[in-house]
């Protein structure tokens, strides 16, 4: 088993924009999603969806030990990191199939450093 | 006192040279199994296979079957390592559910290889998680044994980059846990495609080198032809596996003929025919059938098959005038439909021009005038101009050849584009 962080990028502002109803079938997909991946054989370990990049905060490293704390996310891009799985798969080939079927429009599939 | 059992130092290199050329995918392969799918590993173990064989030859003689010699050291050396080294045997995916040892009964004394090892190698070197450069420089590096340098050289890039490239793929491979095993029947056939796309890769590197005074890089040519016939006797009922290896052959088969003495490069329309490899173009030509019986109505013929095809009515033509030239336009076009590449349209528009006549060649070119994709590949203004100038037009067909030059880098070609303008400009 390898353990991989699937970082979920979407569009905010169409998530913002998104009716009740479209948010409870987002929820449900990933209930059932989530259903999906027990039954591969793989295992969830953590799951989170993230308040917009509008409330994130970054904390950089500045000259001399200083800390910088800016308002906003680390980089603005068009697609933003709207939530987080962590998975337990078999292997890659395992990872990238649920991935694949992840209710998202793009999903970046990391494997965890073991130590 | 009898005589040392050792061989001489010239017949160690040669042997040790040919198990290198011959061997060294299969031994790697094995041994990557032994390392759970670690390639980096195996292929450090392998090479000091290769390091010793030079050595304990020349002193106990060559053995009976290099192979299973290289082999059985490889896998002894990758023990040693495990057992050395404990940070290693951590690593040691749970693949290997004991510790391996060498009376494991899928690796046998004998040296006998599980049939599909070496595509188990290939499978994982052509990974679609992997960049498409990285997948074909790892397939030259671990599957043929090509070195670095000359990987580096075939693709004309500096050895530190080649070498960067190679590293950060064998890091990639048991980082992310892509596995080491040939995929099952649902992605297979989509798997099997990336395969056959980098092995063509290192192929037409080979046939057209895009560097060095040669047209032909024999040695990248014979590797991709190798990997073929293993990919092809391994997946026998796969038509796209049978189709590509039926393409190398019948375009390899014209290889004589395409150059003549003075390293120029032969157009297709002034080869002289009776150079060409019957041979191979009877095998070619019976791959290509067996290849075409696998599919039906329900399994179309996909692009390799397509394309060997297109291959096989240029082998079947006596002259160049007698070239079935319709024929070649219902398989473009059929080849374009299920693979739209630009590439095709040239090729498409370049049958048509033959079949109808250059003028409505150049409509199909028309086609790619807004394709980006195309910037930098030299063919399409090399086709243009040569329908200008089979029109007539011939400062247009000048204009268009002096285009193609400044992007073409094979010297053979470069040298046939710049007599072209010079035949142009005369007249």
């Amino acid at each position: 088993m390898t353990r991989y962080l699937f970082l979920i990028y979407g569009n905010e502002s169409r998530e913002a924009a998104a009716t009740p109803e479209q948010w409870q079938a987002m929820m449900d997909a990933h209930r059932a999603w989530g259903e999906k991946v027990m039954a591969s054989g793989a295992t969830m370990v953590a799951g989170e969806a993230l308040q917009p990049t509008s409330t994130a905060t970054t904390v950089r490293a500045g000259d001399s030990g200083s800390r910088l704390v800016t308002d906003g996310p680390f980089a603005e891009t068009k697609e933003a990191l709207g939530g987080f799985y962590l998975i337990d798969a078999e292997d890659l080939d395992a990872a990238l199939a649920l991935a694949e079927s992840l209710p998202a429009e793009t999903v970046e599939v990391r494997p965890i450093l073991a130590t | 006192m009898s005589p040392a059992p050792g061989a001489e130092p010239a017949a160690v290199s040669e042997a040790v040279a040919q198990a290198h050329r011959h061997e060294w995918g299969l031994v790697l392969a094995v041994t990557a199994r032994l390392a759970g799918g670690d390639v980096g590993l195996a292929e450090e173990a392998t090479q000091e296979a290769f390091i010793a064989a030079l050595e304990t030859w020349g002193v106990r003689g060559i053995p009976s079957n290099p192979g299973a010699w290289l082999t059985q050291t490889a896998k002894r050396r990758l023990l040693d390592r495990l057992r050395r080294d404990a940070t290693l045997r951590r690593k040691l995916p749970l693949l290997v559910d004991s510790e391996p040892t060498l009376d494991d009964p899928d690796f046998g004394e004998e040296g006998e290889v599980i049939p599909d090892e070496r595509l188990r190698l290939v499978f994982t070197c052509c990974h679609p998680a992997l960049a498409m450069e990285a997948r074909t420089a790892l397939t030259l590096r671990l599957v043929c044994g090509l070195t670095t340098d000359e990987i580096a050289h075939a693709f004309l890039v500096s050895e530190p980059t080649m070498a960067a490239r190679i590293t950060r793929a064998k890091k990639k491979i048991t980082a992310a846990g892509i596995p080491y095993r040939v995929p099952g029947r649902t992605d297979l056939a989509e798997r099997l495609d990336g395969v056959l796309t980098v092995i063509h890769l290192v192929f037409t590197s080979g046939h057209t080198a895009p560097g060095g005074d040669e047209l032909v890089r024999l040695d990248l040519v014979e590797r991709a032809l190798d990997l073929a016939r293993v990919v092809a006797a391994l997946l026998p009922v796969e038509p796209e596996a049978l189709g590509l290896l039926a393409l190398m052959e019948l375009t390899d088969a014209r290889r004589l003929a395409r150059v003549d003495e003075a390293g120029d490069l032969v157009l297709l329309e002034d080869q002289d025919r009776s150079l060409w490899d019957r041979v191979a173009m009877v095998h070619g030509t019976a791959l290509l059938d067996r290849a075409l019986a696998l599919t039906s109505p329900q399994r179309p013929p996909g692009r390799f098959v397509l394309q060997a095809a297109a291959a096989a009515v240029h082998a079947e033509a006596p002259t160049f005038g007698a070239t079935d030239w319709s024929a070649l336009v219902a398989l473009y076009e059929q080849l374009q439909r299920v693979w739209p590449s630009p590439v095709v349209t040239v090729n498409r528009a370049v049958a048509v021009s033959f079949a109808v006549g250059p003028d409505a060649g150049l409509a199909v070119l028309d086609e790619l005038t807004d394709d980006r994709r195309l910037d930098g590949y030299h063919y399409l203004p090399a086709a243009r101009a040569d329908f200008l100038r089979r029109l007539g037009d011939h400062r247009a067909a000048a204009e268009q050849y002096r285009a193609a030059l400044d992007l073409a880098t094979a010297p053979a070609e470069r040298r046939f584009l710049q007599s072209r303008i010079d035949v142009l400009s005369e007249s």
